[in-house]
């Protein structure tokens, strides 16, 4: 997969040059690009003084962070507490059964990308289910699928 | 404009309320996390242009403000009307013209917008009387709801940093300690640790340089109370920092946010920027000799990330792996220096107290725990929402009278505190005060504010289980005991579930977990076997009826139970459609049959059917 190197220095550009400043890189690398690209952390390994083995280990520590590039909707359902206890699992199973994906997986033609994630801080409108930013509270598992079509 | 003086703090304040009592009328709307997902923005824009489009008397464009959470999120999207607190709950956007034409000009109450008592249907025109906020008491949750975050001014005309130009004025930083001491604040983040015992080890330290940190990684998987304070007050969060920093000496601090929180990093970072821009960050601050500023640092989704040291390295920029406790961080914490971390919540109310006083905070909640608590209620509860109660509450009253009880007529069966660290409390200590050593008695804890309730048709042998596999998944590695030791106890509380387990198996479980309390390297292990501890305690007949009867009482786990479609089925074809596996066949107006071998008892089809037609087994 080909990234702008234009983006990448620019991100570079913007943070503190110090090996403190890696997680922001990061970070900012994954808003970008939705994902880390190889020669992104290289350049960041580099340009920072942190060993790539770091970056790499930082990389893998932190669920914010991916390593293979991601669909262009991301769907995401909440698995905090409040979530689960009011079914969460049976949106996901639609979710599974509906686009044939695990959670962490993206279709072969890059459209989605299913994850899960532990409370978006929206617990009184359980369970809820994210499609790219848009929140939608109080889902039935027969509304799932259409949710992540539409939305 | 920037302020450079107490006095002239005062002036501006004198002014900013008299702009604020020059609106006539306010319209607030709620644009909390609740509220947003279902539609507030659109609501808070259609405001705006009615009022644009047409001059309505006494309604000026400014009187339209976007708050952070109101709190009542289950009545959401919601609108209030000052004064007079007009509650409107379930507002859609095309109530919007009605509300300005009737409410606003004519001073007329829209009956159909007003929240009913589901269990009397009396209707409530001002929110303040609305059981859900009749009994709460409000100070860290002091401004959300009523301000607008963005705009400083909201702030300052409601006492804003009074409790800054108080501590710049009046004491010294020893007598700040001294009045934090006193007021018996104690650590909101979940541990209870009395603020002003770590401000002063702090400042004892001989050091070049110490920082201050905010916590605001809310890991609790079912909290959202330090949410809706950064997002709807971050102000009042960067005043108790710069009071702390006063206090301990720090030029630095941090406020270290969640990833998942992308709307509080930038409020509080348009907040710092326009405390910088008027002179409450940055040098010589209020013309003082104080002298800091503060950074936000995004955390990366890390659970332990929550846990002071592991946050530290983050902070760094590192893998945020704890370290032993030995050393504490107020004594080599960020780049091994002295540091004080804090909570959220816990800032926020430290400008209230310097402002009102360490006795008047003595005087609110009990002797031990003295104050209030917000808590996020979820879970099985009619008032799903954002609450603030004084210290000592009984869990019957937090659920009851300002919760409303348990929804679908179903029964009380759990109350879930302390999130991952903290365990299920059952109806028999339902009459038990919230207070930090209470809660902690009883084997759960009072954690950072997460409260789910949980009704009859809930396990809670799965509710260990699920707690469980989130620590699995967010334990460091780093040490052998929480590592290993939690892996096996999930997939111990698994076997149980599936009704593969034996009570020897129960009794191992019990002594790993004395394993893993005790020799787990920081507080995630140490208390990561209380949600199955505390489970086992109060629901130990439940355990034992997955392992001896292989029968889940609650209905939940799944190889346990069975789904039957009884004769009250119409054949309306809405389960067939939703099972994921297609185990459910039938024809349209005919009875419906569920194939068990084919069924993997999600209970999809269970949750869509409108005739009651399937039982569980
Ligand atoms: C695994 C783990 C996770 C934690 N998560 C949080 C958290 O999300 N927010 C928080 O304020 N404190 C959390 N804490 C507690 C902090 O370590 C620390 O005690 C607290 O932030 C101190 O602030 P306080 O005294 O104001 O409560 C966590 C502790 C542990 C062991
Ligand atoms: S548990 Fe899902 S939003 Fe909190």
């Amino acid at each position: 997969m080909n990234i702008d190197m234009n983006k990448v220095t620019e991100i570079l550009e913007r943070n503190p040059k110090e090996p403190g400043a890696i997680i922001a890189v990061l970070q900012d690398f994954q808003r970008e690009f939705r994902y880390l690209p190889v020669p992104a952390m290289v350049k960041a390994s580099e340009l920072l003084h942190v060993p790539l083995s770091k970056v790499y280990s930082i990389a893998t520590f932190y669920n914010a962070f991916s390593l293979t590039p991601r669909g262009e909707k991301v769907i995401r359902i909440c698995k905090g507490t409040a979530c689960h206890i009011k079914g969460a699992d049976k949106i996901l199973e639609q979710i599974e059964a509906g686009l044939k994906l695990k959670p962490g997986e993206t279709s072969a033609d890059m459209k989605y990308t299913v994850e899960v994630v532990n409370c978006v801080g929206a617990c009184a409108m359980a369970p809820v289910l994210i499609v790219n930013d848009k929140y939608h509270g109080k889902v039935r598992c027969d509304q799932a699928m259409g949710k992540v079509k539409r939305g | 404009m920037h302020i450079d003086t107490p006095k002239k703090l005062e002036q501006w304040r004198r002014d900013c309320r008299k702009r604020q009592d020059s609106l006539k009328k306010k319209i607030l709307v709620c644009l909390g996390p609740g509220c947003l997902a279902n539609g507030s923005d659109k609501i808070l824009d259609e405001f705006k242009k009615v009022l644009k489009d047409k001059k309505a008397k006494d309604v000026s464009l400014e009187a339209v403000k976007k708050t952070g959470c109101h709190g009542f999120c289950a009545q959401g999207p919601m609108v209030v009307i000052e004064p007079g607190g007009i509650f409107y709950a379930k507002v859609k956007k095309s109530n919007v013209a009605e509300i300005i034409e009737k409410t606003l000009e004519k001073g007329e109450i829209i009956d159909k917008l007003l929240y009913s008592d589901p269990d009397n249907g009396h209707k409530y025109t001002d929110y303040k009387e609305i059981p859900f906020y009749r009994h709460q008491v409000r100070i860290s949750l002091r401004n959300c709801g009523q301000i607008d975050p963005d705009n400083i001014e909201d702030y300052i005309a409601r006492g804003g940093y009074a409790g800054l130009a108080k501590v710049l004025t009046d004491l010294r930083p020893k007598e700040v300690i001294e009045t934090i001491k006193k007021s018996g604040l104690r650590g909101r983040g979940g541990g209870g640790f009395p603020t002003g015992r770590k401000w002063e080890s702090c400042a004892q330290i001989e050091a070049p340089i110490r920082y201050v940190i905010c916590n605001g990684d809310e890991g609790d998987p079912g909290a959202f109370m330090d949410r809706c304070i950064m997002e709807g007050d971050p102000h009042s969060v960067l005043e108790g920092m710069i009071i702390c920093a006063y206090a301990v000496g720090s030029r630095e601090g941090y406020i270290y946010v969640r990833e998942e929180y992308p709307l509080a990093v930038i409020n509080l970072q348009k907040a710092i920027e326009t405390a910088r821009e008027y002179g409450f960050l940055g040098e010589k601050i209020l013309g003082s000799d104080l002298s800091f500023d503060i950074r936000i640092s995004r955390g990366g989704g890390a659970f332990v990330c929550g846990e002071s040291s592991a946050l530290m390295k983050s902070v760094a920029g590192e893998v945020g792996e704890p370290r032993a406790k030995y050393i504490r961080s107020v004594q080599k914490g960020l780049h091994d220096q002295p540091t004080v971390l804090n909570n959220v919540e816990t800032f926020a109310t430290v400008p209230v107290i310097i402002d009102k006083g360490a006795d008047w905070f003595v005087s609110i909640g009990t002797p031990k725990s003295t104050g209030t608590k917000a808590f996020s209620l979820a879970g099985k509860i009619r008032n799903t929402g954002l609450i603030e109660i004084p210290m000592g509450m009984t869990l019957r009253e937090i659920i009851y009278n300002i919760g409303g009880g348990i929804p679908d007529g179903r029964e009380f069966k759990a109350v879930q505190t302390g999130g991952p660290s903290g365990g299920c409390l059952p109806a028999d200590k339902l009459d038990l005060p919230v207070d930090f050593d209470t809660l902690t008695k009883a084997g759960s804890m009072m954690g950072s504010g997460g409260m789910i309730i949980m009704d009859d048709r809930t396990c809670p042998v799965e509710v260990a289980r699920y707690f469980l596999e989130f620590l699995v998944h967010e334990s460091c590695g780093k040490c052998v005991p929480c590592r290993e030791g939690l892996l096996q106890l999930y997939k111990y509380c698994t076997k149980i579930t599936r009704g593969e387990a034996t009570e020897a198996d129960l009794a191992l479980m019990e002594r790993l977990s004395k394993t893993i309390v005790t020799a787990s390297l920081c507080g995630l292990g140490q208390s990561g076997p209380n949600p199955f501890l505390s489970t086992v305690q109060y629901f130990r007949d439940e355990y034992l009826a997955h392992i001896r009867d292989r029968k889940c009482p609650g209905g939940v786990c799944r190889e346990l139970i069975q789904y039957v479609i009884n004769d009250k089925c119409t054949g309306c074809m809405a389960c067939l459609s939703v099972c994921p596996v297609g185990a459910i066949s039938g024809e349209k107006k005919k009875l419906h049959v569920i194939d068990q071998d084919k069924c993997d008892a999600c209970g999809s089809c269970h949750d869509v059917c409108t005739f009651a037609a399937i039982d569980i087994k």
